[in-house]
């Protein structure tokens, strides 16, 4: 393990934190809440002296770089960056424990969304700005940034792809264009670009500026951190309807809307993964909407939840316009369904992915017709080429470590003694990366009742499910901090 | 600039190391997904995978936008129906295609034209060269030459207890009686750009830039014996053997070529009916003795395994030979093999990509770029050689008030009538050119970029 070049890597993530943190202390200075204004400023000095320790060490760092390192340094870095995101909410005392401040940052930047704060209300603006925008930050993921500012890397820059593919979701990430730098500003100013036009469409609706602007921030992370106690269900129909379109877009593979502006329309629509997402989406709407009939005064109205609701699982962001806890048990088990088949590949979303679920399902399908017809030889195909088995390998891999994660963690939470359903889908909720999940930690409820114990667990699911399990889980292994 | 190369082989690999360092997008085809995949994870390029030669391939590779196709597959034919077929679904894009069967090199003028080449590299051809460029001026471990041939820098190998030992470059120009400039040292595998105090120790082998005109002086007060190669010994019959002896046997040199495959040395006598050729195993010594190697002039070493070639030049070195080239070709830019007494080592990809290299580097920059650019010091540092125009700054500057960035040194400047090897008064005007080496890790584009800013 080149320790030196973590170090290097860990001062900048480090660093861009600190600059992050500045918009909401220009907020807190505004609104005038000096608590917040010097727990920012705490954090800021802090994270200043670290970088500049770090950069001491990572002085003359050897060059080597290789998939473990793109690995460890993904899981440190945002390890790193969520303890040191805590202290503004922890030394503020808005969030008397650093415990609940922790689980609040990791719900934040691992776009989560799920809460241990009672009242969302009492909290500053500046803390609830930053709440908000580690949604933001960690939908498109910080080492992305990085890699678009960073200098490009001389000789050996084919290690920023391990960095890419370790943080970025879904089962085959590519680059857009040739060049790594190139292709982290592209998925950036389409990120940036379309959470603008959020903002603009919220703000056309009356919604005040900071209400938009944190919104758009919840929407385009996927992340799901209200700034009201309930939710969005405060807001008109109309501003419901533009979360749920932002939500849905915001599932989307970011490469299609470069497709998009390549004018690849075809390509695009005929999409398998795109095609799989729709159709969830609609036939999961259409299906709720005929099991809550009644539920609620319209049609009109009953389209809307149930559409609200079914783009807030299935993108994973953590929304509520309704409280979808009294819902009918069928209607009930679609949302928890979509929990665990989540956004797209290549999104800011959560969960086991559409394209995954696709891959799995096909080579379910191979593995049956060859129990059949042993001889033949049958290959995947995804968009009509070929999916290598080294893909197919690690997808169904993926799976077993997903399994064996969620099933240890519900054992482990279990310990606190709530209900079956609590438990399931606060497991769920969290490793997906949604937030509200049923009963005790239903769209009107929250995680503070946990114990520590099973908090840190929860924190441990979120990021493992945002960094699709190998970046933390290698963090455990002996050999990954050995020298080679 | 945007770039596609067709082709993860030795010469695809290493021009994309180079064309993605120096900051082009490179786009990489290969129909072999494992070499690929390996590629794509060293470097910060796109990867794709398929014939280079279809259409779809070059499509999804985005020949429609861009700049450049290289087409260094190992088979001639689908580089040129690469070429051929990207020059179709884009007019405005460049083309270069490796072609390296002897066959087609006399119509290659004429394929150039009927495939849309814009250039056409035979490494091969290049590398027998380069050989020969060598053989004229025995002595050289290396030879580069600038200007038009006016300003050459070539490479030196400073023996322990020799003239040049424990000298310090400030007494140099009287030892050589020429005026001459170290431009750049390879001392324990670190390359120094010296300055006047710097003292020389054996071991040490040196870049030294001298005009043309001053190469035999310095041969000759450097006590390097010298006398015209008049019997070369080629170990191994491949395609650059067969180059180098219809060129040696042009200029009246006596060749032997030892080859251990019968059907080769057939084909090479017919072809080559002034040169002997001998049916062996070059690596047997025996054989080398009774073909007469301590009495050639110059021992070639040209068969396909690079540790075979280190063996033999090796053996010749102990035999005084008193020239020895060695082909290497993968083990190039290999700090082990400089310190091993081969002689001159050549590979011919690193030639070959050198070629590419230049031409990319003009086609990136029209005006301003550099001329001609040659790597020295296994790959570390760079003499490059740049015209004066009119936005070029520091004209009639004398050069000791320039303010250089670190690690560049200007090595010579002609006008195309006086040639001068430079020392602090000199000065350069519109129209010379400039031959400047650096030891910089960044890519020089143009001659305004070596100053201070």
């Amino acid at each position: 393990m080149n320790y030196r070049m973590m170090g290097r890597f860990l001062s900048l993530i480090i660093g861009i934190e600190a600059l992050f943190m500045l918009p909401a202390l220009l907020i807190s200075y505004m609104y005038g809440d000096h608590k917040a204004v010097t727990a920012f400023v705490l954090t800021i000095c802090f994270s200043l002296i670290l970088v500049g320790i770090l950069r001491f060490y990572s002085v003359d760092a050897p060059e080597a770089f290789y998939a473990k390192e793109g690995l460890a340094c993904v899981g440190i870095g945002w390890i790193a960056m969520s303890l040191i995101g805590a202290l503004p909410l922890f030394l503020s005392g808005e969030i008397p424990s650093y415990l609940d401040s922790l689980f609040e940052i990791v719900s934040g930047f691992t776009t989560t969304g799920a809460s241990i704060v009672p009242e969302v209300e009492k909290l500053s603006k500046g803390i609830l700005f930053w709440r908000s925008f580690s949604h933001w930050i960690g939908g498109m993921g910080v080492l992305v940034f990085l890699l678009a500012v960073i200098p490009n890397q001389g000789k050996r820059g084919g290690y920023t792809m391990h960095i890419l593919r370790a943080e970025s979701p879904g089962p085959d990430v590519g680059k857009l264009v040739p060049k790594m730098r190139d292709t982290a500003k592209i998925l950036y100013l389409m990120y940036i670009g379309l959470t603008v036009l959020d903002i603009v469409f919220l703000l056309l609706g009356g919604m005040p500026l900071f209400d938009s602007v944190c919104t758009a921030f919840g929407t385009a992370g996927t992340g799901g951190f209200g700034i009201k106690n309930d939710s969005i269900a405060g807001y008109s129909p109309y501003l419901q309807n533009v979360c749920t379109v932002f939500m849905l877009l915001f599932g989307v593979n970011f490469s299609c809307y470069y497709l998009l502006i390549m004018r690849q329309f075809k390509n695009v629509f005929k999409d398998e993964e795109i095609r799989m997402y729709f159709c969830l989406v609609f036939g999961s709407i259409a299906l709720i909407a005929w099991n809550v009939r009644g539920f609620y005064d319209t049609i009109g109205e009953t389209i809307r939840h149930s559409a609200f609701q079914v783009a807030t699982i299935i993108t994973t962001t953590g929304f509520a316009t309704t409280d979808f806890d009294l819902w009918p048990s069928f209607s009930k088990a679609i949302l928890l369904s979509l929990m665990v088949v989540g956004a797209c590949a290549g999104s800011t979303g959560g969960g086991l992915k559409c394209g995954r679920v696709l891959l799995l399902l096909k080579s379910l399908h191979r593995n049956i017709r060859a129990v059949l017809n042993p001889q033949k030889v049958q290959i995947v195909r995804n968009n009509g080429t070929r999916i290598s088995e080294k893909v197919l390998e690690n997808t169904n891999a993926y799976l077993a470590a997903y399994v064996v994660i969620i099933l240890l963690s519900y054992i482990a939470i279990s310990i606190d003694g709530f209900s079956v359903t609590t438990n399931i889908s606060a497991v769920l909720a969290c490793f997906n990366n949604i937030g509200p999940g049923f009963d005790a930690v239903g769209p009107t409820c929250n995680y503070a009742a946990y114990s520590a114990f099973s908090k840190l667990v929860l924190i441990a699911d979120m990021l493992a499910g945002r960094l699709e399990i190998f970046p933390i889980l290698i963090l455990a292994s002996r050999s990954t901090w050995t020298h080679r | 600039m945007k770039i596609v190369i067709a082709g993860d082989g030795k010469v695809g690999a290493t021009l994309t190391r180079e064309l993605s360092a120096a900051g082009y997008d490179i786009t990489l085809i290969d129909a072999n997904k494992n070499v690929l995949e390996n590629t794509a994870e060293r470097y910060d390029i796109m990867a794709v995978h398929g014939n280079c030669a279809t259409m779809d391939v070059l499509e999804q590779a985005g020949v429609r936008k861009a700049d450049l196709v290289i087409a260094a597959t190992s088979a001639d034919e689908i580089n040129m129906l690469c070429c051929l077929t990207a020059h179709g679904m884009n007019k405005n894009v460049h083309t270069i295609a490796r072609i390296r069967n002897p066959e087609y090199a006399k119509q290659i003028n004429k394929m150039r034209e009927n495939f849309a080449l814009s250039l056409s590299v035979n490494p091969e051809k290049q590398a027998a060269l380069e050989i020969d460029h060598l053989l004229k001026f025995p002595g050289f471990l290396k030879r580069d030459s600038f200007a038009k041939g006016r300003i050459e820098i070539v490479k030196l190998r400073v023996d322990k207890d020799g003239k040049l030992d424990e000298m310090s470059l400030g007494e140099l120009n009287a030892v050589v009686g020429c005026n001459v400039l170290v431009c750049c040292v390879v001392r324990n595998n670190e390359v120094i750009v010296p300055d006047g105090n710097f003292v020389l120790k054996g071991g040490d082998r040196i870049f030294v830039t001298a005009s043309s005109d001053n190469i035999v002086v310095l041969l000759k007060n450097l006590n390097i014996i010298s006398h015209k190669v008049r019997r070369v010994l080629i170990c191994g019959g491949s395609r650059i053997s067969f180059y180098l002896a219809e060129r040696l046997i042009r200029n009246r040199v006596a060749v032997q070529i030892i080859e251990k495959d019968y059907n080769k040395c057939v084909q090479l006598a017919e072809k080559l009916p002034e040169a002997s050729i001998i049916y062996g195993d070059a690596s047997n010594q025996e054989l080398l003795e009774s073909e007469g190697i301590r009495d050639c002039d110059a021992l070639v070493t040209m068969t396909g395994l690079d540790e075979q070639n280190i063996i033999i030049s090796l053996y010749g070195n102990e035999c005084k030979v008193p020239q020895v080239i060695t082909k290497i070709a993968h083990l190039e830019q290999n700090a082990i093999i400089d310190n091993l007494p081969l002689g001159s080592v050549i590979s011919p990809k690193e030639l070959c990509c050198n070629v590419i290299e230049r031409y990319v580097r003009a086609m990136y920059n029209q005006t301003g770029a550099a001329i001609s650019v040659h790597s020295i010091a296994e790959g570390r540092a760079e003499a490059m050689e740049f015209r004066v125009d009119d936005h070029t700054k520091y004209k009639n500057v004398p050069l000791k008030d320039i303010p250089l960035k670190k690690n560049i040194l200007i090595v010579g400047v002609s006008d195309g009538v006086k040639t001068e090897i430079p020392n602090g008064s000199s000065t350069y005007n519109v129209g010379a050119t400039v031959v400047v080496v650096s030891g910089r890790p960044e890519v020089l584009y143009q001659l305004n970029d070596i100053f201070v800013k």
